[in-house]
Protein backbone atom coordinates (compact mmCIF):
# COMPACT_ATOMS: atom_id res chain seq x y z
CA UNK A 1 0.00 0.00 0.00
CA UNK A 2 1.48 3.25 -1.30
CA UNK A 3 2.08 5.80 1.70
CA UNK A 4 0.11 8.86 -0.41
CA UNK A 5 -2.50 6.82 -2.19
CA UNK A 6 -5.98 8.13 -1.35
CA UNK A 7 -8.65 5.22 -2.02
CA UNK A 8 -11.31 7.71 -0.95
CA UNK A 9 -11.86 7.88 -4.64
CA UNK A 10 -10.55 6.21 -7.95
CA UNK A 11 -8.64 9.17 -9.23
CA UNK A 12 -7.82 7.26 -12.90
CA UNK A 13 -10.48 8.70 -15.59
CA UNK A 14 -11.94 6.00 -17.99
CA UNK A 15 -14.92 5.47 -20.16
CA UNK A 16 -17.34 2.53 -19.03
CA UNK A 17 -19.18 0.12 -21.22
CA UNK A 18 -21.40 -2.47 -20.32
CA UNK A 19 -21.95 -4.99 -23.46
CA UNK A 20 -24.67 -7.02 -23.25
CA UNK A 21 -23.19 -10.21 -24.86
CA UNK A 22 -20.20 -12.10 -25.71
CA UNK A 23 -19.89 -10.72 -28.99
CA UNK A 24 -20.26 -7.15 -28.13
CA UNK A 25 -17.36 -7.51 -25.86
CA UNK A 26 -14.96 -8.84 -28.21
CA UNK A 27 -16.01 -5.77 -30.75
CA UNK A 28 -14.90 -3.08 -27.68
CA UNK A 29 -11.82 -5.34 -26.90
CA UNK A 30 -10.57 -5.28 -30.84
CA UNK A 31 -11.09 -1.87 -30.78
CA UNK A 32 -10.04 -0.45 -27.94
CA UNK A 33 -6.84 -2.97 -27.81
CA UNK A 34 -4.68 -2.96 -24.93
CA UNK A 35 -6.70 -0.07 -23.63
CA UNK A 36 -9.36 -1.99 -22.64
CA UNK A 37 -9.66 -3.64 -18.81
CA UNK A 38 -12.24 -6.26 -18.39
CA UNK A 39 -14.03 -5.72 -14.91
CA UNK A 40 -15.82 -8.81 -13.04
CA UNK A 41 -16.49 -8.49 -9.41
CA UNK A 42 -14.20 -5.52 -9.56
CA UNK A 43 -12.17 -5.89 -6.06
CA UNK A 44 -8.69 -6.99 -7.70
CA UNK A 45 -9.28 -4.30 -10.52
CA UNK A 46 -10.33 -1.40 -8.77
CA UNK A 47 -8.12 -1.70 -6.04
CA UNK A 48 -4.97 -1.68 -8.53
CA UNK A 49 -6.92 1.09 -10.58
CA UNK A 50 -7.02 3.32 -7.12
CA UNK A 51 -3.28 2.50 -6.53
CA UNK A 52 -2.40 3.56 -10.61
CA UNK A 53 -0.96 0.34 -11.04
CA UNK A 54 -3.96 0.40 -14.12
CA UNK A 55 -5.03 3.22 -15.74
CA UNK A 56 -7.37 1.66 -18.47
CA UNK A 57 -8.76 3.89 -21.47
CA UNK A 58 -12.46 1.75 -21.09
CA UNK A 59 -13.52 -0.75 -18.60
CA UNK A 60 -16.14 -3.28 -20.08
CA UNK A 61 -18.01 -4.40 -17.03
CA UNK A 62 -19.00 -8.05 -17.71
CA UNK A 63 -21.81 -8.38 -15.58
CA UNK A 64 -24.50 -8.32 -18.63
CA UNK A 65 -22.79 -11.33 -20.61
CA UNK A 66 -25.05 -13.28 -18.57
CA UNK A 67 -23.33 -16.32 -20.35
CA UNK A 68 -20.45 -16.41 -18.67
CA UNK A 69 -22.67 -17.17 -15.08
CA UNK A 70 -23.78 -20.23 -14.28
CA UNK A 71 -22.64 -23.94 -13.75
CA UNK A 72 -23.37 -27.14 -15.64
CA UNK A 73 -22.57 -30.70 -15.18
CA UNK A 74 -22.09 -33.33 -17.67
CA UNK A 75 -19.42 -35.44 -17.31
CA UNK A 76 -17.14 -33.37 -15.62
CA UNK A 77 -18.36 -30.05 -14.69
CA UNK A 78 -18.49 -26.63 -16.42
CA UNK A 79 -18.24 -23.54 -14.74
CA UNK A 80 -19.13 -19.96 -15.96
CA UNK A 81 -16.07 -17.61 -15.39
CA UNK A 82 -18.69 -14.87 -14.49
CA UNK A 83 -19.96 -17.38 -11.67
CA UNK A 84 -19.29 -15.72 -8.35
CA UNK A 85 -16.77 -17.82 -5.61
CA UNK A 86 -20.36 -17.38 -3.21
CA UNK A 87 -22.29 -19.41 -5.94
CA UNK A 88 -19.50 -22.11 -6.53
CA UNK A 89 -19.21 -22.78 -2.65
CA UNK A 90 -22.80 -23.14 -2.58
CA UNK A 91 -23.13 -25.58 -5.67
CA UNK A 92 -24.20 -28.90 -5.17
CA UNK A 93 -22.38 -30.18 -7.79
CA UNK A 94 -19.44 -28.52 -6.98
CA UNK A 95 -19.44 -30.17 -2.99
CA UNK A 96 -20.16 -33.76 -4.58
CA UNK A 97 -16.82 -34.05 -6.20
CA UNK A 98 -14.77 -30.67 -5.77
CA UNK A 99 -14.08 -30.77 -1.94
CA UNK A 100 -11.00 -29.06 -2.51
CA UNK A 101 -12.75 -26.13 -4.88
CA UNK A 102 -15.50 -25.83 -2.42
CA UNK A 103 -13.32 -25.52 0.76
CA UNK A 104 -11.08 -22.93 -1.39
CA UNK A 105 -14.57 -20.92 -1.63
CA UNK A 106 -15.36 -21.24 1.59
CA UNK A 107 -11.58 -19.98 2.97
CA UNK A 108 -11.99 -17.12 0.20
CA UNK A 109 -11.03 -13.97 1.69
CA UNK A 110 -14.49 -12.36 2.95
CA UNK A 111 -18.24 -12.70 2.57
CA UNK A 112 -18.17 -9.75 0.43
CA UNK A 113 -15.72 -10.66 -1.48
CA UNK A 114 -17.01 -13.49 -2.32
CA UNK A 115 -20.29 -12.40 -3.34
CA UNK A 116 -18.48 -10.26 -5.59
CA UNK A 117 -15.54 -11.97 -6.50
CA UNK A 118 -15.87 -14.43 -9.47
CA UNK A 119 -14.14 -17.73 -9.99
CA UNK A 120 -13.11 -16.22 -13.86
CA UNK A 121 -11.80 -12.96 -12.45
CA UNK A 122 -9.66 -15.09 -9.32
CA UNK A 123 -7.67 -16.71 -12.07
CA UNK A 124 -7.13 -13.74 -14.56
CA UNK A 125 -5.94 -11.52 -11.49
CA UNK A 126 -3.13 -14.23 -11.83
CA UNK A 127 -1.92 -13.70 -8.00
CA UNK A 128 0.18 -16.53 -6.72
CA UNK A 129 -1.55 -16.58 -3.57
CA UNK A 130 -5.33 -16.87 -5.26
CA UNK A 131 -7.44 -19.52 -3.39
CA UNK A 132 -8.85 -21.17 -6.40
CA UNK A 133 -6.29 -21.92 -8.13
CA UNK A 134 -4.07 -25.06 -6.51
CA UNK A 135 -7.79 -26.12 -5.60
CA UNK A 136 -8.84 -25.95 -9.60
CA UNK A 137 -4.91 -27.45 -10.72
CA UNK A 138 -5.66 -30.33 -8.70
CA UNK A 139 -9.58 -31.24 -10.10
CA UNK A 140 -7.16 -31.07 -13.35
CA UNK A 141 -9.14 -27.48 -14.80
CA UNK A 142 -8.58 -26.06 -18.09
CA UNK A 143 -10.08 -22.88 -19.17
CA UNK A 144 -11.94 -21.74 -22.05
CA UNK A 145 -10.49 -18.58 -23.65
CA UNK A 146 -12.80 -17.55 -26.36
CA UNK A 147 -11.76 -14.32 -28.96
CA UNK A 148 -14.32 -12.88 -31.57
CA UNK A 149 -14.19 -16.26 -34.08
CA UNK A 150 -11.96 -18.92 -32.43
CA UNK A 151 -11.67 -20.32 -28.90
CA UNK A 152 -8.88 -22.68 -27.70
CA UNK A 153 -8.97 -24.32 -24.52
CA UNK A 154 -5.85 -23.95 -22.33
CA UNK A 155 -4.93 -26.43 -19.09
CA UNK A 156 -4.87 -24.15 -15.91
CA UNK A 157 -1.27 -25.37 -15.18
CA UNK A 158 -0.06 -23.70 -18.46
CA UNK A 159 -2.08 -20.34 -17.77
CA UNK A 160 -0.11 -18.52 -15.73
CA UNK A 161 2.97 -16.87 -16.65
CA UNK A 162 3.70 -15.03 -13.55
CA UNK A 163 2.96 -12.50 -10.91
CA UNK A 164 0.00 -10.67 -12.46
CA UNK A 165 0.46 -12.35 -15.79
CA UNK A 166 -1.29 -15.19 -18.12
CA UNK A 167 -1.56 -16.26 -21.77
CA UNK A 168 -4.27 -14.36 -22.66
CA UNK A 169 -3.87 -12.37 -25.62
CA UNK A 170 -5.28 -9.01 -26.26
CA UNK A 171 -9.10 -9.56 -27.30
CA UNK A 172 -9.13 -12.51 -25.06
CA UNK A 173 -11.56 -13.35 -22.60
CA UNK A 174 -12.02 -16.59 -20.41
CA UNK A 175 -15.20 -17.59 -20.82
CA UNK A 176 -15.64 -21.29 -18.71
CA UNK A 177 -13.31 -23.30 -16.25
CA UNK A 178 -14.08 -26.71 -17.46
CA UNK A 179 -13.44 -29.52 -14.62
CA UNK A 180 -12.86 -33.64 -16.01
CA UNK A 181 -15.33 -35.94 -13.88
CA UNK A 182 -12.51 -37.17 -11.10
CA UNK A 183 -11.76 -41.06 -11.34
CA UNK A 184 -13.78 -43.41 -8.88
CA UNK A 185 -12.13 -43.63 -5.91
CA UNK A 186 -11.29 -39.55 -5.55
CA UNK A 187 -10.54 -37.86 -2.42
CA UNK A 188 -9.37 -33.78 -2.18
CA UNK A 189 -8.58 -31.00 0.02
CA UNK A 190 -7.47 -27.49 0.37
CA UNK A 191 -5.67 -25.98 3.69
CA UNK A 192 -4.85 -22.41 4.04
CA UNK A 193 -2.67 -20.59 6.31
CA UNK A 194 -2.92 -16.47 6.51
CA UNK A 195 -2.40 -14.61 9.51
CA UNK A 196 -6.38 -13.87 10.14
CA UNK A 197 -8.61 -16.16 8.07
CA UNK A 198 -9.63 -12.98 6.19
CA UNK A 199 -6.31 -11.96 4.53
CA UNK A 200 -4.25 -13.01 1.80
CA UNK A 201 -2.67 -16.90 2.47
CA UNK A 202 0.59 -17.16 3.49
CA UNK A 203 0.69 -20.65 1.88
CA UNK A 204 -2.41 -22.76 0.95
CA UNK A 205 -2.65 -25.86 -0.33
CA UNK A 206 -4.75 -28.59 -2.57
CA UNK A 207 -4.09 -32.34 -3.00
CA UNK A 208 -6.75 -34.73 -4.62
CA UNK A 209 -5.83 -38.44 -4.63
CA UNK A 210 -7.31 -41.57 -5.93
CA UNK A 211 -7.41 -44.99 -3.56
CA UNK A 212 -7.36 -48.31 -4.89
CA UNK A 213 -7.64 -50.19 -1.60
CA UNK A 214 -4.85 -49.17 0.43
CA UNK A 215 -2.73 -48.02 -2.76
CA UNK A 216 -2.52 -44.67 -4.46
CA UNK A 217 -3.17 -44.52 -7.90
CA UNK A 218 -3.16 -41.18 -8.76
CA UNK A 219 -2.08 -38.00 -6.79
CA UNK A 220 -1.84 -33.99 -7.74
CA UNK A 221 0.17 -31.69 -5.28
CA UNK A 222 -0.62 -28.00 -5.59
CA UNK A 223 0.24 -24.74 -3.73
CA UNK A 224 -0.22 -21.14 -3.78
CA UNK A 225 1.93 -18.19 -1.98
CA UNK A 226 5.42 -20.53 -2.82
CA UNK A 227 6.55 -19.04 -6.29
CA UNK A 228 5.80 -16.16 -9.12
CA UNK A 229 2.59 -18.92 -10.01
CA UNK A 230 1.03 -21.56 -8.60
CA UNK A 231 1.96 -24.49 -8.94
CA UNK A 232 2.17 -28.66 -8.61
CA UNK A 233 5.00 -30.43 -6.91
CA UNK A 234 5.81 -33.15 -9.48
CA UNK A 235 8.27 -35.16 -7.77
CA UNK A 236 5.91 -35.24 -4.38
CA UNK A 237 3.20 -36.43 -6.83
CA UNK A 238 5.63 -38.62 -7.99
CA UNK A 239 6.67 -40.20 -4.95
CA UNK A 240 3.43 -40.89 -3.86
CA UNK A 241 1.51 -42.43 -6.95
CA UNK A 242 1.96 -46.61 -6.68
CA UNK A 243 2.55 -46.25 -3.29
CA UNK A 244 0.66 -47.40 -0.29
CA UNK A 245 -1.54 -44.18 1.64
CA UNK A 246 0.49 -43.98 5.08
CA UNK A 247 1.07 -41.57 7.46
CA UNK A 248 5.04 -42.20 6.45
CA UNK A 249 4.67 -41.82 2.88
CA UNK A 250 2.50 -38.26 3.34
CA UNK A 251 5.15 -37.03 5.66
CA UNK A 252 7.74 -38.02 2.99
CA UNK A 253 5.73 -36.50 0.27
CA UNK A 254 5.07 -33.08 2.61
CA UNK A 255 9.26 -33.12 3.31
CA UNK A 256 9.66 -33.08 -0.53
CA UNK A 257 6.44 -29.85 -1.14
CA UNK A 258 8.85 -28.26 1.27
CA UNK A 259 12.10 -28.78 -0.31
CA UNK A 260 10.94 -28.13 -3.62
CA UNK A 261 8.63 -25.24 -3.53
CA UNK A 262 10.58 -21.39 -3.98
CA UNK A 263 8.75 -19.34 -1.76
CA UNK A 264 9.85 -15.89 -1.01
CA UNK A 265 10.10 -13.70 2.36
CA UNK A 266 8.08 -10.50 2.06
CA UNK A 267 5.41 -8.77 4.17
CA UNK A 268 3.02 -11.82 4.61
CA UNK A 269 5.60 -14.43 5.43
CA UNK A 270 9.49 -15.43 5.64
CA UNK A 271 10.67 -17.96 3.24
CA UNK A 272 11.54 -20.19 6.08
CA UNK A 273 7.91 -20.42 7.72
CA UNK A 274 6.13 -21.14 4.50
CA UNK A 275 8.27 -24.14 3.65
CA UNK A 276 7.49 -24.91 7.57
CA UNK A 277 4.32 -24.70 7.21
CA UNK A 278 4.09 -25.76 3.22
CA UNK A 279 5.02 -29.18 4.62
CA UNK A 280 1.88 -29.40 7.52
CA UNK A 281 -0.44 -28.10 6.15
CA UNK A 282 0.15 -30.44 2.86
CA UNK A 283 0.59 -33.57 5.05
CA UNK A 284 -3.04 -32.49 7.14
CA UNK A 285 -4.78 -32.22 3.32
CA UNK A 286 -2.89 -35.62 2.02
CA UNK A 287 -4.99 -37.21 5.67
CA UNK A 288 -8.32 -35.63 4.63
CA UNK A 289 -8.15 -36.37 1.11
CA UNK A 290 -7.50 -40.45 1.75
CA UNK A 291 -10.33 -40.43 4.25
CA UNK A 292 -12.21 -38.71 1.93
CA UNK A 293 -11.39 -41.41 -1.05
CA UNK A 294 -11.82 -44.17 1.05
CA UNK A 295 -15.36 -43.29 1.98
CA UNK A 296 -16.70 -45.25 -1.39
CA UNK A 297 -18.48 -42.21 -3.28
CA UNK A 298 -15.92 -39.72 -5.22
CA UNK A 299 -15.67 -36.57 -2.99
CA UNK B 1 -15.08 14.32 -16.52
CA UNK B 2 -18.40 13.12 -19.13
CA UNK B 3 -21.30 12.63 -16.43
CA UNK B 4 -23.37 9.88 -17.37
CA UNK B 5 -27.37 9.20 -15.78
CA UNK B 6 -27.62 6.20 -13.59
CA UNK B 7 -30.91 4.91 -11.80
CA UNK B 8 -30.94 2.49 -9.57
CA UNK B 9 -33.72 2.02 -6.44
CA UNK B 10 -31.95 3.53 -3.40
CA UNK B 11 -33.50 2.64 -0.08
CA UNK B 12 -36.74 1.87 -1.72
CA UNK B 13 -37.08 5.03 -3.96
CA UNK B 14 -36.09 5.22 -7.68
CA UNK B 15 -33.40 7.65 -7.95
CA UNK B 16 -31.07 9.00 -10.95
CA UNK B 17 -27.85 10.46 -10.66
CA UNK B 18 -25.35 12.39 -12.53
CA UNK B 19 -22.39 10.40 -12.25
CA UNK B 20 -18.73 10.17 -13.67
CA UNK B 21 -17.35 6.60 -14.56
CA UNK B 22 -14.94 6.87 -12.27
CA UNK B 23 -17.26 7.95 -9.71
CA UNK B 24 -17.68 5.07 -6.69
CA UNK B 25 -20.96 3.77 -5.63
CA UNK B 26 -20.06 5.03 -1.73
CA UNK B 27 -19.35 8.58 -2.52
CA UNK B 28 -22.67 8.97 -4.68
CA UNK B 29 -24.59 7.31 -1.54
CA UNK B 30 -22.71 9.55 1.27
CA UNK B 31 -21.96 12.93 -1.13
CA UNK B 32 -24.67 13.24 -3.65
CA UNK B 33 -27.78 11.70 -1.50
CA UNK B 34 -26.38 12.53 1.49
CA UNK B 35 -26.72 9.45 2.93
CA UNK B 36 -23.62 9.09 5.11
CA UNK B 37 -24.59 6.49 7.47
CA UNK B 38 -22.02 4.03 4.88
CA UNK B 39 -18.38 4.89 5.94
CA UNK B 40 -15.28 4.84 4.03
CA UNK B 41 -12.76 3.13 6.35
CA UNK B 42 -9.85 1.47 4.09
CA UNK B 43 -11.10 1.68 0.06
CA UNK B 44 -9.26 -1.22 -0.64
CA UNK B 45 -12.08 -4.21 0.35
CA UNK B 46 -10.04 -5.19 4.15
CA UNK B 47 -12.33 -3.66 6.52
CA UNK B 48 -16.22 -3.88 5.56
CA UNK B 49 -17.40 -0.24 7.29
CA UNK B 50 -18.70 0.57 3.66
CA UNK B 51 -21.26 -2.74 3.24
CA UNK B 52 -24.53 -2.03 1.62
CA UNK B 53 -26.72 -4.28 -0.26
CA UNK B 54 -27.28 -4.62 -3.77
CA UNK B 55 -30.54 -6.85 -5.05
CA UNK B 56 -29.64 -8.27 -1.42
CA UNK B 57 -26.30 -9.12 -1.71
CA UNK B 58 -23.47 -7.65 0.55
CA UNK B 59 -21.46 -5.07 -1.74
CA UNK B 60 -18.45 -3.02 -0.56
CA UNK B 61 -19.75 0.22 -2.25
CA UNK B 62 -16.02 1.42 -2.13
CA UNK B 63 -15.02 -1.34 -4.65
CA UNK B 64 -18.31 -0.62 -6.68
CA UNK B 65 -18.28 1.83 -9.27
CA UNK B 66 -21.66 3.81 -9.22
CA UNK B 67 -22.41 3.19 -13.31
CA UNK B 68 -22.52 -0.69 -12.60
CA UNK B 69 -25.61 -0.11 -10.31
CA UNK B 70 -27.92 1.16 -13.00
CA UNK B 71 -31.28 -1.43 -12.80
CA UNK B 72 -30.39 -2.17 -9.33
CA UNK B 73 -32.12 -2.26 -5.59
CA UNK B 74 -29.24 -0.33 -3.61
CA UNK B 75 -30.11 -0.66 0.45
CA UNK B 76 -28.40 1.52 3.03
CA UNK B 77 -28.40 1.29 7.07
CA UNK B 78 -30.50 4.60 6.18
CA UNK B 79 -32.91 1.95 4.43
CA UNK B 80 -33.04 -0.96 7.38
CA UNK B 81 -35.39 0.44 9.39
CA UNK B 82 -39.08 0.36 8.40
CA UNK B 83 -40.24 4.32 8.87
CA UNK B 84 -39.31 4.64 12.89
CA UNK B 85 -39.21 0.52 13.03
CA UNK B 86 -35.80 -0.56 13.87
CA UNK B 87 -34.56 -3.68 12.25
CA UNK B 88 -34.24 -6.44 15.13
CA UNK B 89 -30.31 -5.89 14.62
CA UNK B 90 -30.45 -2.60 15.26
CA UNK B 91 -32.34 -3.10 18.35
CA UNK B 92 -30.25 -6.08 19.61
CA UNK B 93 -27.00 -4.06 18.93
CA UNK B 94 -28.45 -1.20 20.93
CA UNK B 95 -29.80 -3.89 24.07
CA UNK B 96 -26.21 -5.62 23.99
CA UNK B 97 -24.31 -2.28 23.74
CA UNK B 98 -22.33 -3.66 20.79
CA UNK B 99 -21.65 0.00 19.34
CA UNK B 100 -18.44 1.74 20.53
CA UNK B 101 -16.99 4.55 18.35
CA UNK B 102 -19.74 3.50 15.71
CA UNK B 103 -17.79 3.78 13.00
CA UNK B 104 -17.77 -0.24 11.77
CA UNK B 105 -21.66 -0.24 13.14
CA UNK B 106 -23.42 0.42 9.55
CA UNK B 107 -20.83 -2.15 8.11
CA UNK B 108 -21.09 -4.83 10.59
CA UNK B 109 -25.35 -4.01 10.75
CA UNK B 110 -25.50 -4.63 7.03
CA UNK B 111 -23.29 -7.85 6.60
CA UNK B 112 -25.08 -9.38 9.89
CA UNK B 113 -28.46 -8.90 8.18
CA UNK B 114 -27.39 -10.97 5.42
CA UNK B 115 -26.16 -14.09 7.59
CA UNK B 116 -29.73 -13.65 9.60
CA UNK B 117 -31.81 -13.53 6.69
CA UNK B 118 -30.70 -17.12 5.99
CA UNK B 119 -29.51 -18.31 9.49
CA UNK B 120 -32.09 -16.33 11.99
CA UNK B 121 -30.34 -18.11 15.01
CA UNK B 122 -26.57 -18.40 13.74
CA UNK B 123 -23.56 -19.89 16.56
CA UNK B 124 -20.85 -17.43 17.15
CA UNK B 125 -19.08 -19.68 15.22
CA UNK B 126 -21.02 -18.93 12.14
CA UNK B 127 -21.05 -14.94 12.92
CA UNK B 128 -17.77 -15.19 13.60
CA UNK B 129 -16.88 -16.70 9.82
CA UNK B 130 -19.55 -14.57 8.00
CA UNK B 131 -18.53 -11.30 10.07
CA UNK B 132 -14.53 -12.23 9.17
CA UNK B 133 -14.30 -9.00 6.55
CA UNK B 134 -15.70 -6.55 8.98
CA UNK B 135 -13.15 -4.52 11.40
CA UNK B 136 -14.03 -2.90 14.61
CA UNK B 137 -11.19 -0.86 15.54
CA UNK B 138 -12.48 -0.53 19.26
CA UNK B 139 -12.19 -4.19 19.14
CA UNK B 140 -15.59 -4.72 20.54
CA UNK B 141 -16.35 -8.09 18.94
CA UNK B 142 -17.68 -9.66 21.42
CA UNK B 143 -20.73 -7.45 21.89
CA UNK B 144 -21.41 -7.76 18.01
CA UNK B 145 -21.23 -11.02 18.13
CA UNK B 146 -23.79 -11.59 20.82
CA UNK B 147 -25.80 -8.66 19.27
CA UNK B 148 -26.61 -10.87 15.94
CA UNK B 149 -26.40 -14.40 17.65
CA UNK B 150 -29.38 -12.41 19.82
CA UNK B 151 -31.52 -10.62 17.22
CA UNK B 152 -33.48 -13.93 16.39
CA UNK B 153 -35.42 -12.57 19.58
CA UNK B 154 -36.52 -9.40 18.29
CA UNK B 155 -37.83 -10.62 15.42
CA UNK B 156 -41.18 -10.90 16.68
CA UNK B 157 -40.78 -7.56 19.52
CA UNK B 158 -41.73 -4.10 17.48
CA UNK B 159 -39.38 -1.67 18.75
CA UNK B 160 -40.26 2.34 18.03
CA UNK B 161 -37.36 4.58 17.99
CA UNK B 162 -39.03 8.04 19.83
CA UNK B 163 -40.32 10.21 17.65
CA UNK B 164 -38.19 13.61 16.37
Amino acid sequence: MYMNTNTRILAPEFDFARPASLAEAFALLRKHGRGARLLAGGTDLLVQMKMERLSPELVVSLAGVKELDGITMGDGLTIGAGTTIQSVSRSPAVGARFAALREACNAFSTVSIMYMGTLGGNICNASPAADTAPALLVHDASVIIASAGSERRVPLAEFFAGPGKTVLKPGEIVTEVRLPAPAAGTGSAFRKISRVVADISQVCAAVSLVRDGARITGCRIALGSVAPTPVRVARAEAALTGAEGTADAFAKAAEIVAEDIRPISDVRASESYRRHVARTIVRDALQTAWQRAGEGATK
Amino acid sequence: MKKQIVRFTLNGTPREFAVAANDLLLNVIREQEKLTGTKYGCGIGECGACTVHVDGRPVLSCLKLAVEAEGCEVVTIEGLAQGRELDPLQRSFLDNNAVQCGYCTPGMIMIGRTLLDETPNPTEEEVRSHMRGQLCRCTGYASIAKAVMGAGEYETKAFRMPAE
